[in-house]
Parts: structure tokens; C-alpha cells; sequence
């Protein structure tokens, strides 16, 4: 496409960025200010994140929430990579297309049918098989990992379309078995992509209120789920330094992703002509 | 086909249809029983009596749907509040995704950052960062009777309004990023033999880069107007208990009536309802995925 951006579209995006960012900025302000009331400014203070820092049950349902979205970004990374593999470099096999849907449904299905279906699945085989025998961090987990798969697939599948399949050529006509040409040759290429998906995948699981609250049990409380109850009962401003804390890791991290990206990109991009 | 291979397809296809697809054939299946008060709180479907198989599918749960007038409110009304949201959000995130597409090639992929960061924050205080701002003694308000402009509040919070202002927020990116990778694909050599012909550049736009952008505004439209359906945290939020919409509905009569027959009931009428729009999103996304 044309290289000029007018003066209509930076503004427009300017306007764009105002919208996206401001309410973000606002809730910051906010989690410094002394009063309770969230709206009227009654000074600078930090006692809002000392309170935070002091709120057990938040901490235990961090805590909670994030080694399941370690641990289900884990998987969700194994699994969706092994979809992707199926997608891209299989062809066609017998099933294909109902295998396809499976990973495109969870991309847009709406949380509240995810999560009682997922629910009265693990309901019904605790009655059949007794397993999972209780509602927990596991049930929560195997939710997480299912919804998760979907979006890594996504991620890997379009990196490795636009992977140079004849390296994989090469290496299989120089001999090296199936599993050799894939973790010497297709997984250090196809890395960003498994990186990128996996913190997707961690984001994602993080930040499930619908779906967690379906399928948890007593003493499985997450994040998201504290979040929810306690700005249930009106405004807080210890919500605000949550979000403040939240904000900052999120973008930390996504920017030094990014950046690293950049540099990766920015190195195989050079390389080829440095050996031509 | 060799034992790696094999085992290569097997796992994500059993994971999917263990705890995706079997799921569903569940909630079917639990929305022809009755409630009971039991653990689970429903009825078999078969039951195995003097030597008697019987089968009993309730048809109520259904029947309930269509007589009581406030679900068939709910659907109606969640299919208008996301068909709205979605064309806000398709002509708010249209210009955004062309100007990113034109930008320069170094800072078109700092732009698309810009736009994805914010969804990497949470969803949930997101759409509590609105609540601050729409209330009544919110900043807007207090903004605007500061201004002199109003001496009254305008009650924003608890509306319809705000639940647009809700989806629009929260969906942007996933608008904006299948439209910006569509009209990056664009090729610019359709665009110069139209503009070299004489076409004045609003019509090379709407004559060749809106049609050929078919496909990215199909997607994007899908991937928010789908999930806005059953949204069930920003109507709950932002719309107050005037705004009717089919995700709260489901949620309540399972939480809080704890009838799950009929909040599967509830399931599978909206499934059906998105039927069509999952099978467009999936024919754009499978084209997508495959060669």
C-alpha cells in the first residue's frame, strides 16, 4: 500500500489512541489518590497499594491464578503446536475439517456457553468415571488449556505458513527422521511464534472471570473472580492500584517481547543477504 | 502412517473432543431433563425400572423459552445491542487499520502494538475503568456540570450506551487486526492502475479497496459480534438491570436459580442462533488456517 498517512488518518488514529488509552490513564491517577471516592481527587497517597499488598485473599487468588495460567499456557503451547503442525503440514486426512472447526469455534464462542458446558462435562464424568472427583484448580486448568490450544494454534499456524518449507525438505532428503528435522530445524524457526502464543495463552487464562467461575469449586478462587466480587459492591480504589500493577507487568512485558520480535526479525531479514 | 505422526493428530484431536465437543452433546442432553433438587440437580433421561428402559426427554425447558416472554426479549435484544456494537466497531476500527496499513513499514508495526497492548491488560478492569467514568458523579459528568453545561447528571452508567461504549472498548483490536492484515495483502498495483486511469482517490477507495477488503471486515465483524451475544461481563457491569441481555440471562439462572435444564436450554437456542455466524467466521478463519 501508498507510504503517506494524511493528516486526517493521524488524527483520526490520534483520537484512536486517546479512546484506548485514557480510560487506562484515568484508572492510574486514581489508584494514587488519598479519598475512597474514585472520582474526586483528595491527594496523593499510596496507601491504596499498601492495603493491596496487606488483602490475603487477593494474594492467594493471584497466587492461584497464576500457576494456573503458567501451567495451562504450557500445555496450550504443546498442544496448539501439535494442531498447527496437523493444519499446516498435514494435507488432507480423514477429519479434517471437523478438526479444523474445533479450533476455530473456541476463538469466538461465547464464554458463558463454554463454561457450563465444560461444567456439566466434568459434572457428568465425575458421576460416571469419579474423576475429576472436585471442582478446582484442576477443572479450572483443563477449561484453560482447551480455550488457550485454540488461540496458540492460531499464532503457530501463521508463522509456520510463512516458514521456508524447504529447509524441512532439505533436512529430510539429507536423512534426519521426522522428529529430528522438527526440533533442529522447524521449532528454532517457528520460536517467536511459540513464544508470542504462549504469552497470549498466559494472558488469556489470567484474565478468565466467565469460564473459572463455572468450573471452580470451594477454595479455587482466582484473580479475576476476587476482581469481580469485591467492584461488584461499588467502586475501589484498591482495584485501581490492582489495575495499576497489572498495567505495568502486561506492558513491560509485551514491549520487551515486542522489542526482542524486532530484533529477531530485523536479523533474519539480514542474514540471507549476507550469505548471498 | 507412522506412530509419531499419529500420536501428532491424536492429542490435540482428543483434548478438543474430549472437553469441546463432547461438552456440547452434554448440555443437549441435560436440556431435555427437569431440574430436581438433587446432586446434580437434574433428572436422568433413562431410567432403568422392573425391567423397563425408560426414556423421558422433557420438552418444557423449551417450551418455557418460547412462553415466557422476557428470553425471547433477551436474544432479540442481545442480537441488536452486538449487531450495533459491531458496526460502531467496524467504522471506528476501518480507519484505524488503514492508516496503520499505510504508515510507514517501521512504525506500522509500533502502531499495531499500540493497539493490541491494551487488551493484554485485564478485560475485566478494563470495563471497570468505564464504570468511574460514566456513573453519575463520574468524571464525565462532573466534567460537564463544571463546564456549566448541565446542572443535572445524564445517567450514562446503567444504559444501553454504555454497554456500546463497553463492546466497542473491549473488542477494537480484534476488529482492527483481521482488517489490517487484509488490507496489507491488498496489492498496491490495483490501487496505481486505478488512480493512472483517472479515478479520483475516494473512488479508487470505495471501487477497489472496500470490496477487496470483503474478507477482513467479515472476519473482524464475526470475532466481535459472535462473543457480544453472550457477553455476560459488560452488560453486567455497565448495563444495569434494565439491559436484557441473553449471556446475563444464562448466568443468573444458573447462579442464582441454579436451574441448569433450563440454562442449557438457554445454550444450545443461542448456539443455534450463531449457528450461521460461526460457520461464515470459520470458512474465512479455515481459509485462513490451510493452504
Amino acid at each position: 500500500m501508498g507510504k503517506n498517512v494524511s493528516n486526517f488518518g493521524k488524527t483520526y488514529l490520534t483520537l484512536g489512541f486517546i479512546f484506548l488509552y485514557l480510560p487506562i490513564l484515568i484508572l492510574i491517577i486514581f489508584s494514587f489518590n488519598e479519598s475512597k471516592l474514585v472520582t474526586v481527587w483528595g491527594g496523593f497517597s499510596t496507601k491504596w497499594y499498601g492495603e493491596l499488598l496487606r488483602d490475603e485473599q487477593m494474594l492467594g487468588a493471584a497466587w492461584m491464578s497464576f500457576k494456573i495460567a503458567f501451567l495451562a499456557a504450557s500445555a496450550a503451547v504443546v498442544i496448539g503446536t501439535m494442531a498447527s503442525i496437523v493444519m499446516v503440514r498435514m494435507g488432507q486426512f480423514k477429519g479434517r475439517a471437523a478438526f479444523t472447526s474445533m479450533i476455530t469455534a473456541p476463538l469466538v464462542m461465547p464464554e458463558v456457553i463454554t463454561g457450563l458446558s465444560l461444567l456439566l462435562l466434568f459434572v457428568a464424568m465425575a458421576q460416571t468415571i469419579g474423576w475429576p472427583a472436585g471442582r478446582g484448580m484442576l477443572t479450572i486448568l483443563i477449561a484453560h488449556i482447551t480455550f488457550c490450544t485454540a488461540f496458540v494454534a492460531v499464532v503457530v499456524s501463521s508463522r509456520l505458513r510463512e516458514m521456508d518449507a524447504s529447509l524441512e525438505e532439505a533436512a529430510r532428503d539429507l536423512g534426519a527422521p521426522p522428529w529430528k528435522v522438527f526440533f533442529l530445524i522447524t521449532l528454532p524457526i517457528i520460536a517467536p511464534a511459540l513464544i508470542s502464543g504462549w504469552l497470549l495463552a498466559f494472558t488469556l487464562s489470567l484474565d478468565d472471570l466467565v469460564i473459572a467461575s463455572f468450573v471452580s469449586g470451594p477454595g479455587s478462587t482466582t484473580l479475576p473472580m476476587v476482581v469481580y466480587s469485591s467492584v461488584r459492591l461499588g467502586i475501589s480504589p484498591k482495584i485501581n492500584a490492582l489495575a495499576t500493577i497489572i498495567v505495568l507487568l502486561a506492558s513491560t512485558g509485551v514491549l520487551t517481547a515486542w522489542w526482542w520480535a524486532q530484533r529477531v526479525e530485523t536479523r533474519s531479514i539480514k542474514l540471507p543477504a549476507n550469505i548471498s | 502412517m507412522s506412530w509419531g505422526w499419529r500420536s501428532v493428530i491424536g492429542v490435540p484431536y482428543v483434548w478438543l473432543t474430549l472437553f469441546f465437543l463432547v461438552p456440547f452433546v452434554i448440555v443437549f442432553k441435560i436440556s431435555f431433563s427437569e431440574m430436581a433438587y438433587a446432586i446434580p440437580p437434574y433428572t436422568d433421561l433413562m431410567t432403568w425400572a422392573d425391567q423397563q428402559l425408560t426414556l423421558s426427554l422433557n420438552f418444557g425447558n423449551y417450551s418455557y423459552l418460547f412462553t415466557d416472554d422476557l428470553y425471547i426479549r433477551a436474544y432479540l435484544s442481545s442480537i441488536r445491542i452486538a449487531g450495533i456494537s459491531t458496526v460502531i466497531c467496524l467504522l471506528v476500527a476501518y480507519p484505524i487499520a488503514y492508516a496503520i496499513a499505510r504508515a510507514e513499514p517501521a512504525t506500522r508495526n509500533a502502531l499495531l502494538m499500540l493497539v493490541i497492548l491494551p487488551s493484554w491488560t485485564s478485560f475485566l478492569i478494563r470495563i471497570y475503568a468505564w464504570v468511574g467514568i460514566l456513573k453519575n458523579n463520574g468524571l464525565i459528568n462532573n466534567f460537564l456540570m463544571w463546564l456549566g453545561i448541565i446542572d443535572q447528571p445524564i445517567a450514562m452508567l446503567n444504559t444501553e450506551f454504555a454497554v456500546y461504549i463497553g463492546i466497542v472498548y473491549a473488542y477494537l483490536p480484534f476488529m482492527v487486526l483481521p482488517l489490517y492484515t487484509n488490507l496489507m495483502k491488498l496489492d498496491s498495483s490495483l490501487l496505481e492502475a486505478a488512480s493512472d486511469l483517472g479515478a479520483a482517490p475516494w473512488k479508487v477507495f470505495m471501487t477497489v479497496t472496500l470490496p477487496l477488503s470483503k474478507a477482513g471486515m467479515i472476519a473482524g465483524s464475526m470475532l466481535v459480534f459472535i462473543p457480544a451475544v453472550g457477553e455476560f461481563v459488560i452488560p453486567d457491569m455497565l448495563g444495569g438491570a434494565e439491559t436484557l441481555m441473553i449471556g446475563k440471562v444464562l448466568w443468573q439462572e444458573f447462579f442464582n436459580n441454579r436451574d441448569w435444564p433450563v440454562a442449557s436450554a438457554v445454550a444450545i437456542v443461542m448456539l443455534l442462533l450463531l449457528l450461521l455466524p460461526i460457520t461464515l467466521f470459520h470458512r474465512y478463519q479455515s481459509r485462513e488456517l490451510g493452504n
